[in-house]
């Protein structure tokens, strides 16, 4: 009875959270794309899933139906207990899955080739350059052109592409943009490439998404696209302010620490991302690329 | 005991001797594994010098050669002995082996010689991901060779006192397998990490 | 003389830390107290640890497996509370616990509680599905038995003793390395794995001698049972998969205790050869863990459906060519590295390619139950379950296989769910279908259907709460093992899958209730025809529990389902003429001996207490030594006593129950 009474308990709150689910799922960050690189890989996720139902779902219903129908109960029901094989139907077996999967192989090679992350978005805008420096626990921005540094927020002139060059200076991070451009990871002496861009001026949420010690929970960042004017005019407030991240200032940013809030820096050392990816290459010779580096 | 029991007997024993050389077949493939697994993050690691010395500056192709000799003579002194053991020649087999042993001691001898000198040199195992990558690969073939020797020791007690029985004659036959496979190991190491250096 | 072992070391650095000790240490103590007031340490030594029977290793490896399955859900259920109540720092676990926690249970429920129970399951039933008397090497399948156990040892101590690693179940350097990781957390873990790799790496080769050398005469290749089929393709692949995960931490090691620089981020150390190497093994382990699960699947369809398997063939190329492209597609694990496009779509390709084998395998289940009797036993229970469910885990599987949804999805939620739904419904239900259905052939009484159906149905259930929101969390952009989060958005589905770990937590008791019930009832559902579910395959025909010798005449195969045949012809049960002395491997102390200094030495290495290191090398040396040098490792069981022994079984047979 009690039995019975908590699987009625959880039939409900399994069917409630089902609701709920579904209503929020439309606004899920993944589902709810901001940006052409993030929409087309929403599309395809889409595609491909509704292409697998046609398998899946008659799948479930011929098992329940299957197990209900032949129960041993149900002596009206046929018995054939040496029916064991039927070319036809090994070769539907066989064909049916091959041919979905061909299907999203298809797709699969075009996207994936069409969505390269080291691919720069084809637009008539100018692109905005952006070096992310992933630290513990926090994220560096440089942005090379405007000659600024911001931590732990992202910021951008909407409509226009975005092109990030990302690398880190602690473990291994992964920089997460859901609603924009998806994740690639950050490693040390390395760079790794990322394009995103934003339809409209928005905030978004981004994080690093691979395990990186006791301050990983709290290393998210802002993500704001502007109009292009705005963004001038934050550039000039990040230009007033009067601190420097140079050779000096440096290691005091980069050493751990938690939750830290946005910061700017007016002058950032022109070369200090390629200084942070050498320091780990030192002597290496040239040319030797564990990662494309472009 | 009946006489045809004990042909039961005996046809188990060669059945068990059989599936005992197919375990050790597989082994040795999943040893091949690990072998290759190193060759490959030593071929990906040779960049990796760190501004430190490369191959060029630090391998001695003459002591590898020598290594290789060493080691390619005691793998036909090990054919020897095992055509002895077929023969059943225990003091044969006895000589032979002693001979591969002194072969292979002395290969270990060298191989030691060769670490010690780099690390005099400050190109120990920490100095660069190459220099990890090259201790640990032949390292591990070092090891392995050591291994042999111990148990080419263990065995030859074995045949002193046990004589060519068949559950020893079977035993020399998997150390058998295991030395040769060594010599392949060996002639990956030599024409891949030894050879491209002086190229 | 202790290394870096100090008092230090306990862990009184928190309260839930010092309890979970607590626990363990107490759970040790109890045990050890009960065996020595039931006076049965020596029945212990004597019968079981020493023993090199495969039926009862088997069943040592599933004690194991168990156990660790109760650690595990431990770990999985703390994991689940301080997520539900963690909005803004509102957890009760510190960063520097749960992730301790997060990487334990991952480690042990992959190499402790899978890897055993699986190895468990082959033991027990491959050498009598294939009408042999015992594994093609005893002794060595003891060894195996004891270095798992030392690994699990060495988790288990690191409980007590110090603190586990923090890097994950995967230890992805450079977090992994010296520099980020000082402590002796992730050489625990390496050394664990380590060790119980080797015996995974022993008993592949064993399996593989086993079912290529020791089959009964008339047992084809494809007259195997599609157990057996799985078994061996898994053990080809613990034997060449296994290798790759011990360079991986070997070079982990090194880097470690030798300050060499393989994967470290400066000094030209590359941490992506490590994620190539973890995931040469990581992605085979998968198949390792699954292709038995699915063998499993196989003979509960037929038997329960009380028919003959459908498209036994396409099952068993399917198998094979599951087997084979296991090795081809690690790439996928890590989409997000950087690979050129071309890279990442060879290895989506081929990862999709997976799903065409698995699929008619799916098929052919449903395709055997069509037109049967189905008799809804849990291990039908558990096989049904697992079809409906494992097709969503499938599917999901292929979106993480498409780079481009990955780049959105990898490291989330999304992924954490996806793994899980191949790994409870696929791996971990086959299994619990597998114990429940050859519960009885281990020890001869019937095993509870009531407690073992209430049983699926919390896991069932709890799965489906447990992991469906945290699919709709991972879109949501949730990343996996956090701490905290700000988001509160997201809270509501964790506290929906805390409760799924609640139900799923019944599902445990139930199993619990199950083993205590049928225990309690064992002489009123004694079973003497040692074939309760009108078996097909040879397990059926021998007595349950078999004797030590599993068959006293070695039976001849003319059939795919043997035993239904010989049943049918009525040559079932048939007794010979006279019976013939049996040699049998004796019971050897050095597989518990090389076990326990296996678990010293790990300990030892853990903690720089070099001159033990050098001790227990030592004596491990001088155990293998004597016992590779022992000529006469077997006993003769005379005539008349095998004789003795079935005229027992016949005569119980006789008296019904």
């Amino acid at each position: 009875m009690k039995l019975a009474s908590r699987l009625r308990g959880t039939t409900a709150a399994a069917g409630a959270a089902l609701l709920a689910g579904a209503c929020d799922l439309r606004h899920a960050a993944v589902l709810d794309p901001k940006g052409p690189i993030a929409l087309a890989e929403r599309n395809l996720l889409l595609d491909a899933f509704y292409v697998m139902m046609v398998v899946i779902v008659p799948i479930i219903v011929l098992t329940i139906w299957f197990a209900w129908k032949y129960r041993a109960s149900n002596t009206d029901a046929e018995y054939a207990p040496t029916w064991s094989n039927s070319v036809k139907i090994d070769a539907f077996v066989w064909l049916v899955p091959t041919v979905i999967v061909i299907a999203v192989a298809l797709l699969l090679w075009r996207d994936t080739h069409r969505l390269d992350p080291y691919r720069p978005i084809e637009s008539k805008e100018p692109t905005t350059e952006v070096q992310v420096v992933a630290q513990d626990w926090k994220w560096l921005f440089i942005y090379p052109e405007q000659g600024i540094a911001v931590v732990n927020q992202l910021v951008f002139p909407a409509g226009r592409p975005v092109s990030l060059r990302i690398t880190s200076d602690t473990v291994m991070n992964s920089f997460y943009v859901p609603q924009l451009a998806g994740q690639i990871y950050a490693m040390a002496g390395m760079q790794t490439r990322l394009q995103m861009l934003a339809d409209q001026p928005g905030k978004f949420v981004g994080r690093n998404s691979q395990y990186s010690g006791g301050g990983y929970s709290q290393q998210h960042f802002e993500v704001v696209a502007m109009t292009p004017a705005d963004f001038d005019a934050w550039v000039a407030r990040a230009k007033a302010g009067g601190n420097r991240l140079d050779a000096q200032t440096y290691p005091a940013l980069a050493a751990k620490s938690r939750a830290n809030p946005i910061t700017y820096y007016s002058a950032v050392e022109p070369r200090l991302f390629d200084t942070i990816i050498d320091k780990y290459r030192h002597g290496d010779h040239a040319g030797h690329a564990p990662a494309r580096r472009q | 005991m009946s006489a045809a029991h004990m042909s039961a007997h005996e046809r188990e024993e060669a059945e068990t001797h059989e599936q005992r050389a197919l375990g050790f077949w597989l082994y040795l493939m999943g040893d091949a594994v690990i072998f290759a697994l190193l060759f490959a993050t030593y071929a990906i690691m040779i960049p990796g010098t760190a501004g430190g010395p490369g191959g060029k500056q630090l391998f001695d192709l003459n002591n590898a050669a020598l290594e290789t000799v060493l080691l390619l003579v005691s793998s036909t002194t090990f054919g020897i002995a095992s055509l002895q053991v077929k023969a059943g020649n225990r003091g044969a087999v006895m000589g032979w082996l002693g001979v591969t042993f002194l072969l292979g001691a002395g290969f270990v001898f060298l191989e030691i010689r060769e670490f010690v000198g780099l690390i005099a040199q400050g190109a120990g195992p920490d100095r660069s991901g190459f220099l990890s990558a090259f201790f640990t690969l032949v390292g591990t073939h070092g090891v392995h060779v050591s291994m042999g020797l111990l148990w080419i020791l263990i065995l030859s007690a074995q045949v002193m006192t046990k004589g060519l029985t068949l559950p020893v004659a079977s035993r020399l036959y998997r150390l058998g397998l295991f030395w040769h496979f060594l010599d392949i190991a060996w002639v990956g190491i030599f024409s891949i990490v030894y050879l491209p250096g002086l190229l | 003389m202790f290394g870096r072992l100090t008092i230090e070391a306990l862990p009184l650095y928190s309260a839930i830390a010092a309890g979970g000790a607590a626990v363990t240490v107490g759970g040790a103590l109890l045990v050890a107290i009960v065996l020595t007031w039931l006076k049965a340490w020596k029945y212990l030594w004597t019968d079981w640890l020493t023993s090199t029977d495969h039926k009862r290793i088997g069943i040592m490896y599933i004690v194991l497996a168990l156990i660790m399955l109760l650690r595990g859900f431990v770990d999985a259920i703390m994991m689940r509370a301080q997520q539900a109540m963690a909005l803004n720092a509102g957890g009760y676990l510190p960063p520097e616990h749960f992730d301790q926690i997060f990487s334990s249970h991952g480690t042990i429920m992959i190499f402790f509680m899978a890897m055993p129970f699986m190895t468990g399951l082959i033991n027990v039933i491959v050498p009598l599905q294939i009408g042999t008397r015992d594994v093609a090497f005893p002794w060595l399948n003891a060894v195996s038995l004891w270095l798992s156990a030392a690994g699990a040892g060495l988790v288990m101590v690191s409980l007590v003793i110090g603190k586990f690693s923090t890097a994950g179940w995967t230890g992805y350097p450079p977090y992994s390395g010296i520099e980020y990781n000082p402590g002796v957390g992730v050489d625990y873990w390496i050394w664990a794995i380590l060790i119980s790799g080797v015996g995974s790496t022993m008993s592949g080769i064993n399996f593989i001698v086993t079912i290529l050398k020791r089959r009964a005469p008339g047992m084809t290749l494809m007259r195997m049972t599609p157990f057996v089929w799985t078994a061996l393709c898994a053990s080809v692949l613990m034997a060449f998969a296994f290798p790759a995960i011990t360079v991986a931490c070997g070079l982990l090691a090194l880097d470690r205790l030798a300050g060499m620089h393989f994967f470290t981020n400066a000094h030209g150390g590359n941490m992506m050869n490590y994620a190539n190497l973890f995931w040469i093994w990581g992605h085979p382990e998968v198949y390792i863990l699954i292709l038995p699960a699915f063998g499993i699947f196989s003979e509960v369809v037929a038997t329960f459906s009380r028919k003959r398997l459908f498209g036994y063939e396409s099952l068993v190329y399917a198998t094979a060519a599951i087997a084979i492209l296991s090795f081809t597609v690690w790439l996928h694990h890590f989409f997000t590295m950087g690979s050129s496009a071309n890279v990442n779509a060879f290895f989506g390709v081929t990862t999709m390619i997976i799903a065409v084998p698995t699929g008619v395998k799916v098929f052919n289940w449903l395709l055997t139950m069509y037109r049967g009797r189905i008799d809804f036993h849990p291990s039908m229970m558990w096989s049904i379950g697992f079809i409906i469910t494992f097709v969503i885990g499938g599917m999901t599987g292929v979106l993480l296989a498409l780079p481009p949804a990955d780049f959105l999805m990898h490291n989330t939620t999304f992924l954490v769910a996806h793994f899980h739904n191949m790994i409870i419904p696929g791996v971990l239900f086959g299994y619990l279908a597998g114990y429940m259905y050859w519960f009885p052939k281990a020890f001869g009484f019937a095993f509870d259907r009531k407690w073992g159906l209430r049983s699926f149905w919390c896991w069932l259930i709890g799965f489906y709460l447990a992991f469906m929101p945290l699919y709709i969390l991972g879109l949501k952009g949730m990343p996996r093992r956090m701490e905290t989060y700000n988001d509160p958005s997201w809270q509501p589905y964790l506290m929906v899958a805390a409760f799924g770990a609640f139900v799923v937590m019944c599902g445990i008791g139930c199993m619990v209730m199950q083993l205590y019930v049928s225990i309690r009832d064992r002489k009123l559902t004694v079973d003497r025809t040692g074939d309760p579910f009108n078996g097909r395959t040879l397990e059926w025909s021998t007595s349950s529990p078999p004797p030590a010798y599993n068959f006293a005449v070695i039976p001849t195969v003319a059939d795919r389902e043997p035993f239904l045949e010989m049943k049918e012809k009525g040559t079932a049960y048939a007794r010979p003429a006279a019976y013939e002395a049996i040699r049998m491997p004796s019971n050897t102390p050095i597989g518990v001996i090389l076990g326990a200094f296996a678990f010293v030495l790990g300990f030892a290495i853990v903690w720089h207490i070099w001159w033990l290191v050098i001790v227990s090398a030592l004596i491990m040396f001088a155990a293998v030594i004597v016992r590779s040098s022992d000529d006469d490792s077997e006993f003769t069981l005379s005539a008349a006593e095998v004789k003795r022994i079935e005229d027992e079984r016949f005569r119980l047979m006789g008296t019904g129950r």
